[in-house]
């Protein structure tokens, strides 16, 4: 089995004490950054990026896979104590979460959430191993229509999937791709937008621009709501789940990891989708749906571990195509090219050590999260306890550094402000960053790949309509939007998003 | 004509200057090229008129369709929170590490609820020892420590 010998070489390229430190490291750090209120995985990445600068490749993805993990479950800490979702993904968790939390069963709501999330990371890791190959034997046959239109699908698919208005979804990822062609023409070498200052000559950085939208902006708007947050201390005792929540929690696992699995792979879908997707099936399937929302541990169960397969599975269109499917997949590959590897088809090829470290990795770093965190609970609690004033300072301080060390210059902290006011403004007008983020990063590959198809099919724009795969890409994109803007649909779309804010 | 969504009338607004601008900006500026050969300008000018179009079909929505107001602004967080990090990014090479992670915690703490500054001191000094054993000694991270014109000073 070609499959098992792949996933030997990943795990013994994992399994390097070095790259178990790693893993560990991130994992920690994730959790750590990601526990705090109001910070998502996108802002804890994107703080953590620079750290990694200095590591090999591998390493460096390793330890970022590992904050990813950590980030993950961290936000599902802060979501069931304190009812804070660290990001969209644990909005969900909340609901169930933290009425367990407030009924003295913090601690197997806890339990179960890491324990579904590591069944779910243990299956996302097969999907991965399994389905990623033949995908890349297909992307390598890709010539630049066909990326193009992938890139246009991945980016409308991304949009439709994610919550609030599709237009000004759509508006915002053309912003993204505008912004993200700033700096020098690959082609021509006509510096573009640069508005004569030097330092835009290389365009902007996509971890500042994310810093400044996830970051900066969501601390900005945290601070409008008076502190009121209600902790769970010493309350967490029984940390174990009894044999009836197994009985009850097992079937959600399943489900929500299929689920999670299969939404993790679209562009777009990932953590957000699947959590929230879980949730409802698991209201429609139960027979006392009425327990929902007052502590039941199916709502747990299902959103954790489908969150946790879609985290993984997004990997997919990452690594076999070079396309990411939400922002912290836009992260990744931004730290792939840092570390001068061009994301796309040829990496499984070029660098297996690479790529089936990676794979190994998660299902390390999963492992790690169950056996660090647990016996850690106590640790996060104390660190909830802290106050935002203290938090929201120590976390500008973390970023500022971070920015300040991608190129010790102090103009990357003006354009994070910058992105942070424009972000807040953002908020406020309701608009998305996450999709502008996304554009932001397939910019240039787009640019790229649509000036080369055009001068493939000498200048004919119906070339992306007569190659098959990328007419089927199109038309793809195409449903999607009808089907969207459908009203019966729109309405359906809408409702999906709203579970319940009471 | 009045404003029913004041929030999509904004955004609109917002969508079509960037789209505008970015599109008049590349076509004055840049080579066009043909559709071929593009030229820098090709891009953004498509790009720039889309986004303008689709601001417009905000922009018209907003008038059509009622929709929440624009929620309260809150300038002072806005401001200081931006103010700190600029000046902690400009402060750091003339007056290091040290000055710079108090200027950033004082200015951010003075824009949140309560600034009492006993607190915000003795914040300040876990940050910047944590800053200092983490950052530059532990991930050697090449920042200086102390301000430019101290000669001798006791950390590098």
């Amino acid at each position: 089995m070609e499959m098992f010998d792949n996933l030997l070489l990943g795990f013994s390229v994992a399994f390097t004490p070095i790259h178990i430190l790693y893993a560990l490291i991130g994992v920690m750090l994730g959790t750590l950054i990601g526990v705090l209120p109001g910070v998502g995985p996108v802002a804890t990445i994107a703080m953590l990026l620079p750290i990694t600068f200095n590591l090999s490749p591998v390493a460096a993805l390793i330890m970022l896979a590992g904050i990813y993990y950590g980030a993950q479950y961290g936000g599902s800490t802060s979501a069931i104590l304190v009812n804070l979702p660290g990001e969209s993904a644990s909005v969900v968790t909340c609901l169930d979460g933290y009425q367990m939390a407030r009924r003295g069963r913090a601690g197997p709501a806890l339990a179960i959430a890491a324990i579904g999330s590591f069944f779910a990371g243990c299956v996302a890791t097969l999907v991965i191993a399994t389905a990623a190959p033949p995908l890349a034997e297909v992307a390598l046959k890709f010539g630049p229509s066909e990326y193009f239109s992938l890139m246009v699908f991945g980016l409308i698919a991304a949009t439709v999937l994610a919550s609030g208005s599709l237009i000004k979804a759509i508006a915002m990822v053309v912003l993204g791709l505008l912004l993200g062609i700033m700096g020098t023409d690959v082609n021509s070498g006509v510096l573009r937008f640069t508005f004569s200052i030097p330092e835009l000559s290389d365009g902007i950085s996509f971890a500042v621009v994310a810093m400044g939208m996830f970051g900066t902006a969501e601390i900005i708007a945290n601070l409008e709501q008076k502190e009121n947050r209600e902790v769970f201390t010493g309350k967490v005792k029984n940390l174990f789940p009894t044999k009836d929540d197994f009985k009850r929690a097992w079937k959600p696992i399943l489900r929500g990891t299929a689920l999670g699995s299969f939404l993790g792979i679209l562009p777009g879908g990932g953590a957000l989708l699947s959590s929230f997707g879980a949730y409802t099936m698991e209201k429609k399937l139960s027979k006392h749906p009425e327990q929902f929302g007052k502590g039941a541990i199916e709502g747990v169960a299902g959103p954790e571990s489908a969150n946790n397969a879609g985290a993984q599975t997004s990997f997919i269109p990452m690594l076999t195509l070079g396309i990411p499917g939400n922002p912290v997949m836009a992260l990744m590959i931004g730290a792939l090219m840092i570390q001068g590897i061009a994301p796309g088809p040829q990496v499984m090829n070029e660098k297996p050590e690479l790529f089936w470290g990676l794979i190994a990795s998660m299902w390390l770093g999963n492992a790690m999260l169950v056996l660090l965190n647990l016996p850690l609970i106590g640790m996060w609690i104390k660190l909830l306890t802290v106050p935002y004033r203290y938090l929201y300072p120590s976390i500008l301080v973390f970023m500022a550094i971070g920015v300040f060390s991608l190129s010790n210059n102090p103009f990357d902290l003006l354009i994070m402000a910058i992105f942070g006011i424009f972000g807040y403004f953002c908020v406020k007008l309701e608009c998305e960053p996450a999709p502008l983020i996304l554009g932001f990063i397939l910019g240039p590959l787009m640019e790229e790949n649509l000036r080369r198809a055009m001068l493939l099919s000498r200048g004919d724009p119906f070339v992306f309509f007569t190659k098959p795969i990328s007419l089927g890409f199109m038309v793809a994109s195409a449903i999607l939007l009808v089907i969207v803007a459908l009203p019966a649909i729109r309405k359906k779309r809408e409702e999906a998003f709203v579970e319940e804010p009471k | 004509m009045r404003i029913k969504s004041p929030r999509d009338f904004w955004a609109g607004l917002m969508f079509i200057g960037f789209g505008l601008f970015a599109c008049i900006w590349a076509v004055t500026n840049y080579q066009m090229g043909s559709a071929v050969r593009m030229g820098p300008a090709y891009f953004p000018a498509v790009l720039g008129g889309l986004l303008a179009l689709l601001g417009l079909i905000v922009l018209i929505e907003s008038l059509a369709i009622t929709g929440p107001p624009v929620a309260k602004i809150n300038l002072r967080p806005l401001l200081l929170i931006s103010a700190g990090c600029v000046v902690y990014g400009y402060l750091m090479k003339p007056l290091g590490l040290v000055l710079a992670t108090a200027a950033l915690v004082f200015i951010a703490a003075w824009g949140g609820h309560e600034f009492k500054w006993k607190e915000v001191a003795i914040l300040s000094v876990m940050l910047i020892v944590f800053s200092v054993l983490v950052f530059v000694k532990g991930l050697t991270l090449p920042f200086p420590i102390c301000p430019a014109f101290i000669d001798n000073c006791p950390i590098r």
